[in-house]
């Protein structure tokens, strides 16, 4: 093993578990990326050192939390490129960030007869929130199809959106088929035709770089839990015009400017859409994440996954009777695979191993949409991540083989 | 890897139901008939039933997409219930439904499931006890006229 990811994975204690007697090898990456041990420690720090309340009270302990809680949007700012940390709204993940600016954005700027462009392969919390907005306002929801090697259709893309369309949604990366989407592309043909890119970036971030400025990108969700960060912290970036224009989404604390009896005035953003006390902890937590990251390095991150991924694509795809989802051309994929076993259904085959150690998805990655258009009910889902080896890929491969003959030779 | 464990989940007679299904198919007439789904996997099973004018259980029939373990346990179930009568086979139900959620049941009540016994290994695989539950959810559903809407996991 390569002593700089023998050392990566010593920052990870979950990966020396055992797992049904096994050596845990954690291929469920997409889901949730594991934590290391200095996120853990710097929230930890955080709560013994700076705990308190942010943007309130004048005491010394509460500036304190306040500076670094906004020191932590600083850096997500020049993590992600953006122009300026008041376009930086902290949320509760990726569907929080989502769900804000349908409700939002969406709210105000979509009216009967408009169009919403999202593709066919999004996660359910980048469809629904769009489909219900298209409900309410008798807006029409449309969809960008499949190519015929799986991958989002550009020119297909060309043709549903057209000058009615007021906002086009998509993955960057899809959780399924590890398409890396055209994005930029998509954006200037959104703004071709006024309308604005709403981008999920939940399977990008942490993967590459990501330049929201040089993805013309309007808006860009992410959770920080697949990105090494903890749960319950995410982000929504959105220009700061659109940002300002736009009502808030939740009220309470904090999100104010002024109230009287008889209504209220709003804080400038990013605290207009940030009411409550917000996860502080989990924002220090984040700024680990990104910590981490950078210390790996977004080059090397890529650069590793994308061996990672040479090595055992043309490994697993010898394997006969596996059906595989998404582009074959490994240059356009990210580090997830999903496939299925001809005869065995994905649960059986994620059981089985499991019993191995073996963590893997199975199930429809709340995308049902595009199973549908796959003509599948669910797929078995591998994901990589930095702290995996050559190792775990080979045990992965081989139990897939002893699997397949299990199921397709003990009683047949 | 050893296969040692997947034999201990997949015993013969599971994956025996599974590949040759009993009471497979559906029922063109059925005066019950529901359909259940795993929400976390996006499976679907349709249920028949028809009850005759003992309240027996004259015929059961299930078809749907599903993995080994549910295809296995609806196999089995309507083996278990058919010809039963509506109260025993609610009975029936409810000694899976309690087994599934980790109560301690009496030799008496495991004697009743018959060879759906079987299904009690499943047990030690928590993540797919939902797999085995769901046709006992759907028998449970028809017999004791559940609403439709309801959650069903």
């Amino acid at each position: 093993m390569d002593k700089n990811i023998k050392q990566i994975r010593d920052n990870f204690p979950i990966l020396k578990r055992k797992i049904n007697d096994s050596p845990l090898i954690y291929l469920d990456n997409a889901a949730t990326a594991q934590i290391p041990v200095s996120v853990s420690k710097k929230m930890m720090h955080f709560d013994e050192t700076y705990r308190a309340n942010v943007h309130r009270g004048v005491h010394t302990l509460g500036m304190w939390a306040t500076k670094y809680y906004e020191s932590v949007r600083e850096k997500v700012k020049d993590f992600i490129h953006a122009k300026s940390e008041r376009e930086i709204v902290f949320t509760s993940g990726c569907t929080d960030s989502l769900n804000l600016v349908a409700n939002t954005y969406g709210e105000q700027n979509i009216q009967a007869g408009d169009e919403i462009v999202v593709s066919i392969m999004e996660h359910h919390s980048n469809l629904l929130p769009w489909q219900q907005l298209a409900m309410r306002k008798h807006a029409k929801l449309k969809f960008i199809e499949l190519d015929q090697e799986q991958k989002l259709d550009l020119a297909d893309a060309k043709k549903k959106i057209t000058p009615k369309t007021k906002i086009i949604a998509v993955a960057q990366v899809s959780n399924v088929l590890g398409c890396i989407n055209p994005i930029k592309e998509l954006a200037q043909l959104a703004h071709q035709n006024n309308a604005v890119i709403v981008v999920d970036g939940a399977q990008a971030i942490g993967h590459f770089d990501v330049n929201v400025q040089e993805l013309e990108a309007d808006f860009y969700a992410f959770s920080g839990h697949k990105m090494f960060g903890p749960d319950g912290i995410g982000v929504l970036y959105g220009r700061k015009k659109l940002l300002e224009k736009m009502p808030p989404y939740r009220l309470g604390g904090e999100m104010i400017a002024n109230v009287t009896r008889e209504g209220a005035t709003w804080a400038p953003v990013p605290q207009k859409f940030e009411a409550g006390t917000p996860n502080i902890e989990g924002a220090i937590g984040l700024e680990g994440a990104i910590d981490f990251i950078e210390h790996v390095g977004l080059d090397k991150l890529r650069q590793y996954e994308q061996d990672l991924i040479d090595y055992v694509f043309p490994k697993i795809q010898k394997i006969a009777g596996l059906t595989f989802y998404g582009p074959q051309n490994i240059s356009e994929r990210s580090s997830v695979i999903s496939f299925n076993m001809q005869g065995i259904h994905p649960h059986d085959l994620a059981t089985a191993l499991d019993l191995e150690g073996i963590e893997v998805r199975a199930g429809h990655h709340c995308a049902q949409p595009l199973m549908e258009t796959l003509g599948v009910e669910s797929t078995v889902r591998a994901s990589f991540a930095i702290y995996n080896t050559q190792e775990e890929a080979d045990k992965f491969l081989s139990a897939l083989v002893v699997i397949k003959e299990f199921f397709q030779n003990e009683l047949r | 890897m050893s296969l040692d464990r997947l034999k201990s989940l997949y015993r013969e007679v599971i994956l025996e139901n599974a590949n040759n299904p009993q009471n497979h198919g559906s029922l063109a007439d059925a005066d019950y008939q529901t359909t259940v789904y795993n929400s976390s996997c996006g499976d679907k099973l349709n249920l028949f039933l028809n009850l005759n004018d003992q309240n027996e259980i004259s015929a059961i029939k299930f078809n749907g997409e599903g993995c080994t373990i549910s295809q296995a346990s609806a196999s089995l179930m309507t083996q278990v219930v058919k010809g039963k009568n509506k109260d025993e086979a609610i009975e029936i139900a409810k000694i899976f439904s309690k087994m599934a959620m980790g109560k301690d049941c009496s030799k008496d009540e495991i004697a009743k499931l018959g060879d759906a016994q079987i299904m009690t290994n499943i047990m030690m695989f928590p993540a797919r006890i939902k797999c085995a539950t769901l046709a006992w959810w759907a028998l449970e559903r028809i017999l004791l006229g559940k609403d439709e809407d309801e959650e069903n996991d």
